[in-house]
């Protein structure tokens, strides 16, 4: 076999192997050869990692074939192995696998390249590194390993890295807080996944991914549904929906994700993100795959209960992304701290990704999956892409701002944008993203959950625009917080080092390529990261127009209108009256360029001032969440709990009881 | 029925130590409920693995099946519990760790003193 084809069929394991390698060797090259060639080490194992990664994808999205990787035996060994028992660890990666790789791959790579002048300034940067590489290596397995109880165990390797890098900054208490609450969680979460686990070990004596959904298929089948299968989907589908950080069982992820440092939060983004690969997982190839064949255009149904299962699944993933979507961007209205803004943030965007794959769940295999419920699909899961991306990015700025202001108060902050041009760049990209305003690629992505989620539910639809124009607002209130106004004094002037402009760029830029062409990605990115959760083909023509089923996006023409709208509007300016002074109000100081003081008082707005009537006039919305997040650990637990069994419940008892 | 009773010790020890994590307000006592939980979840695992009569593979016997009357302990599940168990070992020492700074930094020891980040 040729020297390319066996690193094919080994990448999985290699992926795995050069962050643990590079993990455990960081310490020993840092005593030895010093603090420079340590940077450069850690730098160089992500770019290896991520070529690896790159490779690999090219290969399983180019060709469409998932490679099967067998610890302990030879690649693709048939299972269940004659007269044996199916035990051995796979990695089994497919379209969805490889989708996720790349994120975690592309993630990593900047917050490396940012972390090296980022960790200048504190000590035990070489802990910190290693812990990176683990939880990298982590991220990689979650999405890679086609094991259940493997998963279990990155699962867990990921929380343990993850809350070992929030206390990075030792001198701070409240990052131990975090950290604490959040590995309670993740530990509660992990011993309940294992719960799981072990009733379908118990059950069908398999713990392949594959294997186990057609278990639960073949005994659907003849016997039809048992209660074990409707317990163990609501434990699963709880447990990930807990590490994705989807309300009401987000309480300890902002905490974790404000007090870690900004590179870590970046990738901590992607970490949560395996939490959604392996929520898909168990809606897709664990349960609701087996349920129906797909050919010509048409599905055949061949076990409805599965099915029916299955799309009360969606209808709770829905649930828990609207409620995700709409608590996270209304809590983080009113934040102060710019990292718990930001965090706030991410799991209102996290409902995006389960809204738009739950209604691909809630309508599988019927009509209108092919109608609507591919789009909504696929907008959900190019979301992912462009959520690491711009969220990364938006991590990334936030710790230039920490950095460079010495605050993470966004009243303490200000006129932060007159030296760091780039940062302010950097964040008007990602802001912009975020908010879905076109042409950036959180637009292409939401569009296509906007226009199929309406035609699914008009109601949510409209909820999910709503909260775009709230997560807009409220990244106007950190520009302006951050960037605009009056210098402060104590504040250091200048650009944040090269590295961690590197860094952004490297986010950034991505950004901008996804922005220009979003139905390039979706066609060789996407779809066939749907086809391998459904078995369902996108559409091959490779042109620059995305189509939603109801209309269509290009950002060219889109580019084209606007350049066209500004020519026109600088011809009218230009045939305009000369020397008009404004009058009035319209000569008083707002934003930048003007005067900034009366009387010799800097004009500020404090940024928790800017919506101040709004939060007012909802306080009754806005003090009972306010208690709800009381800091007490054991009611965020019982809020888990309290999920969990009505998740439980609703599946173990649809068809009984409803 | 005798068999059912490994079972019963495993709901005990879930809900006892669910009943800890949501009552108990002291941080190591939160540790202790987070153990409990942990132990019924291995011996969950441990007593899967106990098999009358039903078992026709099991990895180390890869060519014989075995009699219908045979009391047969399958592996997998232990090889399982053993890796949760260190993986419980690591969790539990990095939470008590965090524990050990918070009192350090700030004399806290219940849960009802952290509640510095919320909101």
């Amino acid at each position: 076999m040729s020297f390319y084809g066996s690193l094919i069929d080994n990448s999985p394991a290699i992926i795995i192997a050069i962050p643990l390698a590079f993990a455990f060797l960081t310490p020993l090259i840092d005593r030895f050869l010093g603090k420079s060639i340590r940077n450069f080490w850690a730098v160089l194992g992500v770019l290896l990692a991520g070529i690896m990664t790159f490779v690999m994808a090219y290969e399983v999205l180019g060709t469409g074939n998932a490679i099967e990787y067998v610890f302990g035996g030879p690649n693709g060994m048939d299972f269940p192995l004659t007269g044996g028992h199916p035990v051995r660890i796979t990695f089994y990666v497919d379209g969805m696998g490889a989708f996720m790789g790349l994120i975690m791959a592309v993630v990593s790579m900047a917050a490396v390249i940012y972390s090296v002048s980022f960790i200048k300034k504190f000590t035990g940067g070489e802990k910190y590194f290693t812990l990176l590489f683990l939880m990298l290596a982590a991220n990689f397995g979650m999405v890679f390993t086609g094991d259940l109880f493997n998963l279990f165990v990155w699962f867990e390797v990921s929380s343990v890295a993850v809350c070992g890098l929030t206390v990075f900054r030792t001198n701070r208490g409240e990052s131990f807080e975090g950290a604490a609450k959040y590995l309670i969680y993740c530990t509660i979460g992990g011993l309940l996944l294992l719960f799981a686990i072990g009733l379908l070990y118990g059950e069908y004596g398999h713990l392949n991914i594959n294997m186990l959904g057609e278990a639960i298929a073949g005994s659907a089948a003849s016997k039809g549904l048992i209660m074990t299968d409707k317990i163990v989907l609501g434990i699963l589908v709880s447990v990930f929906a807990l590490k994705a950080g989807s309300v009401p069982m987000h309480m300890a992820t902002p905490d974790a994700y404000s007090e870690a440092p900004a590179p870590i939060t970046a990738m901590f983004v992607t970490a949560s993100q395996a939490g959604l690969y392996a929520l898909f997982r168990t809606g897709f190839t664990l349960y609701g795959s087996n349920a129906f064949t797909y050919a010509n255009d048409t599905f055949t149904v061949k076990l409805p209960d599965l099915l029916e299962l299955v799309h009360v699944a969606g209808w709770i993933i829905i649930i828990l992304g609207v409620l995700s979507m709409f608590v996270g961007v209304t809590l983080a209205l009113v934040q102060k701290d710019i990292k718990r803004l930001m965090a706030y943030h991410a799991i209102s965007q996290t409902g995006y990704m389960l809204l738009g794959v739950g209604v691909g769940m809630a309508v599988l295999a019927t009509a209108d999956f092919t109608e609507f419920g591919r789009t909504a699909m696929a907008g959900g899961i190019f979301h992912i892409f462009n959520h690491a991306l711009y969220k990364g990015l938006l991590f990334l700025t936030a710790g230039a701002i920490i950095y460079k202001a010495g605050t993470r108060d966004l009243n303490k902050m200000g006129g932060l944008g007159r030296d760091m041009k780039f940062t302010a760049v950097f964040f008007i990209i990602g802001a912009l993203a975020i908010a879905g305003v076109p042409p950036m690629n959180g637009f292409s992505s939401k569009l296509l959950i906007y226009e199929s989620v309406f035609r699914f539910n008009p109601v949510i639809g409209a909820i999910a625009m709503l909260v775009s124009l709230l997560t807009l607002a409220s990244f106007v209130k950190v520009f302006y917080s951050a960037f605009m106004g009056p210098k402060k004094k104590e504040m250091k002037g200048g650009e944040v080092p090269n590295s961690m402009l590197i860094g952004m760029a490297v986010l950034a830029g991505m950004i901008v390529v996804f922005s220009i062409a979003p139905s390039l990605v979706v066609r060789s990115l996407v779809d066939p990261a749907v086809e391998a959760l459904t078995g369902v083909a996108g559409d091959t023509s490779r042109n620059l127009t995305l189509f939603t089923g109801e209309g269509a996006w290009n950002t060219i023409v889109f580019l084209g209108a606007v350049l066209m709208a500004v020519i026109v509007a600088l011809i009218l300016h230009s045939r305009g009256q000369k020397g008009t002074v404004p009058k009035g109000e319209g000569k008083k100081p707002y934003l930048w360029g003007n005067p900034t003081e009366i009387d010799g008082r800097p004009i500020v707005v404090p940024g928790s001032n800017v919506y101040w009537g709004f939060t007012q006039a909802l306080k009754k919305y806005f003090d009972p969440m306010d208690r709800l997040h009381s800091g007490l650990i054991n009611e965020y637990v019982f809020w888990l709990i309290l999920m969990a069994g009505i998740v439980i419940a609703t599946l173990g008892f649809w068809g009984v009881v409803f | 029925m005798l068999s059912n009773i490994p079972y019963l010790v495993v709901v005990a020890l879930m809900v006892i130590g669910l009943y800890i994590i949501l009552f108990k307000r002291n941080l190591i006592k939160l540790a202790m409920g987070i153990t409990l939980l942990e132990t019924g979840v291995n011996l969950f695992l441990i007593t899967l693995a106990y098999r009358h009569g039903e078992v026709l593979h099991a990895p180390v016997f890869t060519s014989m099946i075995l009699r219908n009357d045979t009391t047969f302990s399958l592996p997998t599940p232990h090889a399982l519990t053993l890796t949760s168990i260190v993986i419980g070992v690591a969790t539990t020492a990095l939470l008590l760790t965090f524990f050990m700074q918070l009192y350090r930094k700030f004399k806290v020891s219940t849960t009802d003193d952290l509640r510095r980040l919320r909101g």
